[in-house]
């Protein structure tokens, strides 16, 4: 499931883009223009969906583009609570069933930990989000969690197999089994089941709070991570704000034959947007990321280079990181470091 | 002495018409009675460590211990026994130690039936950086109230077809109203400024929905508490890199109780934290949340910060604020000249020396 679609005419990549809500639209802007710059054979088909002015068609627009295209870069798009629930149409239409947050500490950006280097991957598909809700006698509500063996077994396989690619030593899968003895101890006996086919790599497993109590203590004790929906949000979420925030860390989420890159947590920035603030990092990183998938490796090792030594720069760090640089200076000396790195010649690309 | 002893029956009595009201009670000058339950493992040893240093700071506090192993009861139902029901009825404050849960013994969690017989519904867990206890994080001052009854764990689970399972997350009106109420008027009788409402209904419409829609339904009797909601994730997020920006937080089950071991890993760790239980008919238990450390038992080595803290929540919560104070200022001084700490906080010192100290302290007070 990687081999990267079909390009079109000329060795050009044709990728779905949705600018989605908030700081979505500025961010990809910027990453056009740096795609622009540096001459990376990607083209953008632009797609509307947002909170604004989604109906129905415009959601199966959407997803009829990344069919046809098979990768797609999007920003956050913030739930509209009167359209039925979808929190993510793609997980569901394309089966994105696998959601990857690889978190690292960047240098220069200031934490209160180091050396952290966690891969976190999230069962995208089921869980607590599946939306199954009902509420029988009036007051009270019931909300359906589902765990079934087919999904944990992929997931499960998918994170090993993630985790042997990139000569990791452990993963550890976070659970409540417990307390929801049928449902994560499905999950858990599920990924036990795979360890076994992967003597190689150390199968660890712990409880959801207790996990979430080490991370803030000791992060640096965590190398792979697995775990159903619900935990992979907070678990993403606390290991986001542990590098440094929702501003640098990307996202992906894999299909069997599609992928969606995004940043890694899943905020719509509303009150930044357009005040040319907030943060490319993240967004840019996805990009490299998306150009990795096409095979593009030469041009995502060498903006994702200039992203993290412009990064590395504290004058020039966004509000978020506690400087006081602007989003446009941030992508100007993006290019800069690019165009330091003298011109291509074929040998590289 | 009969004048006093008529008066704090009245007020007992009062307290008990007055079923739902979280609000600290004040307590004549009588001597109250506290069920105390030791628990396993170091649990004996802390709570004599609390009950030296009570008796230090000269608190009006009676103790009186019970038990609480499971036994079977008529009609073949794991019940606690009825000395220590009928103790903690009398006197509707208790003071637990860690209980350890067998893995096999047949009986369901000790703590679980604990919650069922006096329906526990808020578990409160006040966290504050401790001055002296180094975490990367300084400035943390939050409670979280976390609803205990329902959510998440439910315990309703079925397996539909072969590889396909359901959990049921439970969601009542009731038990909404019930937590948000509790929260709104801890943050107005300890002087908190907001009440922040953690939920998901983003994903869980009518589940998180309702309770949020409870949530802000209580919020208009309270209008001098700012009240928020906020995204689990974005509170997780935002928790890590600046505690400071919260308050009270109030939430179902399981956000609860991922969230309350988030903070409390923000302060320290389990053996730091105290926590809190509050019931209906005005029952509250107070608890440490360690474990029951089965590798230190007897030795003299535990540290029993975390239930002395808790010891410090429910004299509070009895609103003798005057004896907690001293006795939370001579633990936190201790920990601060570091001269006797325990292992877990650094130190090398016996839970004897440690207490010891605290005692001293206290004494010294006066």
């Amino acid at each position: 499931y990687r081999s990267p679609p079909p390009a079109k005419y000329g060795g050009r990549h044709t990728v779905t883009l949705i600018p989605g809500d908030g700081i979505g639209p500025e961010l990809l802007n910027h990453v056009r223009e740096l795609f622009r710059f540096c001459c990376v054979p990607v083209d953008f088909e632009v797609v509307r969906v947002d909170s604004s002015a989604s109906s129905e068609d415009d959601i199966n627009n959407a997803v009829t583009a990344i069919k046809r295209n098979g990768v797609a870069l999007k920003g956050n798009i913030e739930t509209n609570h009167n359209l039925p629930p979808s929190h993510n149409p793609g997980t569901i239409c394309f089966d994105l069933y696998a959601n990857v947050m690889h978190c690292q500490s960047l240098p220069g950006v200031p934490t209160r930990h180091k050396d952290i280097d966690v891969i976190i991957i999230r069962e995208n598909t089921e869980g607590e989000y599946s939306s199954l809700e009902h509420e029988n006698v009036p007051g009270v509500v019931e909300s359906l969690k589902i765990i079934t063996r087919v999904n944990s077994l992929r997931i499960a396989e998918y994170a090993f197999n993630l985790a042997r690619e990139k000569g990791r030593r452990k993963v550890t899968a976070v659970h409540k089994a417990n307390i929801m003895k049928l449902g994560d101890g499905l999950f858990l006996q599920c990924c036990k089941e795979v360890a076994a086919g992967y003597p190689d790599i150390t199968f660890d497993k712990m409880i959801v709070d207790n996990t979430t109590m080490q991370l803030v203590s000791k992060p640096q004790q965590f190398d792979v991570m697995v775990m159903p929906n619900l935990y992979g949000n907070v678990v993403s979420n606390v290991c986001a704000g542990l590098v440094g925030g929702p501003g640098l860390v990307p996202g992906v989420n894999y299909g069997k034959d599609y992928a969606v890159f995004e940043t890694a947590t899943r905020n719509t920035g509303k009150n930044i947007a357009n005040k040319n603030i907030a943060n490319p990092t993240a967004t840019l990183l996805a990009s490299c990321l998306m150009l990795d998938h096409l095979k593009l490796r030469a041009y995502a090792k060498m903006i994702r280079k200039a992203v993290l030594k412009t990064l590395s720069e504290t004058q020039l760090q966004t509000a978020d990181l506690g400087g006081q640089g602007t989003t446009s200076e941030v992508a100007h000396s993006i290019m800069q470091e690019i165009q330091r790195g003298g011109p291509r010649t074929s040998e590289q690309i | 002495m009969a004048g006093n002893a008529w008066r704090s029956t009245v007020s007992r009595v009062m307290g008990a018409i007055k079923t739902q009201s979280p609000q600290p009670r004040t307590f004549s000058r009588g001597i109250q009675t506290v069920t105390l339950i030791p628990g396993d493992g170091i649990g004996p040893e802390i709570s004599t460590a609390v009950m030296k240093i009570f008796e230090a700071a000269k608190a009006p506090i009676q103790w009186e211990e019970r038990n609480v192993t499971a036994i079977k009861g008529p009609g073949g139902r794991w019940m606690i026994p009825p000395e220590a029901k009928e103790s903690m009825d009398k006197s509707k404050i208790g003071l637990k130690g860690p209980l350890k849960t067998p893995i096999a013994a047949g009986h369901p969690s000790m703590n679980l039936l604990l919650r069922k017989t006096f329906d526990l519904y808020a578990n409160v867990r006040p966290c504050v950086s401790i001055e002296g206890y180094k975490t990367p994080y300084t400035d943390v001052d939050l409670v979280t109230i976390r609803e205990n009854t329902e959510g998440e764990y439910s315990g309703i689970e079925h397996l539909i077809v072969d590889g396909v399972v359901q959990s049921i997350k439970l969601i009542t009106e009731e038990a909404s109203r019930r937590i948000a109420e509790y929260a709104f008027e801890y943050a107005r009788n300890n002087q908190r400024a907001s009440v922040t409402a953690v939920h998901k209904a983003n994903i869980m419409r009518m589940s998180d929905g309702l309770f949020l829609r409870k949530c802000r339904e209580v919020a208009e009797n309270y209008k001098d508490v700012k009240f928020t909601e906020m995204y689990l994730d974005t509170v997780c997020l935002n928790m890590v890199q600046d505690p400071s920006q919260f308050d009270v937080l109030v939430m179902p089950n399981l956000y609860g109780d991922i969230l309350s071991d988030l903070c409390a890993g923000l302060i320290g760790g389990l053996g730091v934290t105290p926590s809190g239980n509050i019931g209906a008919n005005g029952v509250a238990i107070f608890e440490s949340v360690h474990g029951t450390a089965p590798d230190i038992a007897g030795k003299d080595l535990a540290n029993p910060t975390a239930l002395l803290l808790s010891a410090v929540m429910m004299l509070r919560h009895m609103g003798l604020h005057g004896h907690a104070n001293k006795i939370e200022t001579a633990c936190f001084d201790t920990i601060r000249e570091k001269k006797v700490l325990t292992k877990d906080l650094g130190g090398n010192s016996k839970c004897s020396e440690f207490t010891a100290d605290i005692c001293r302290r206290v004494q010294d007070m006066d």
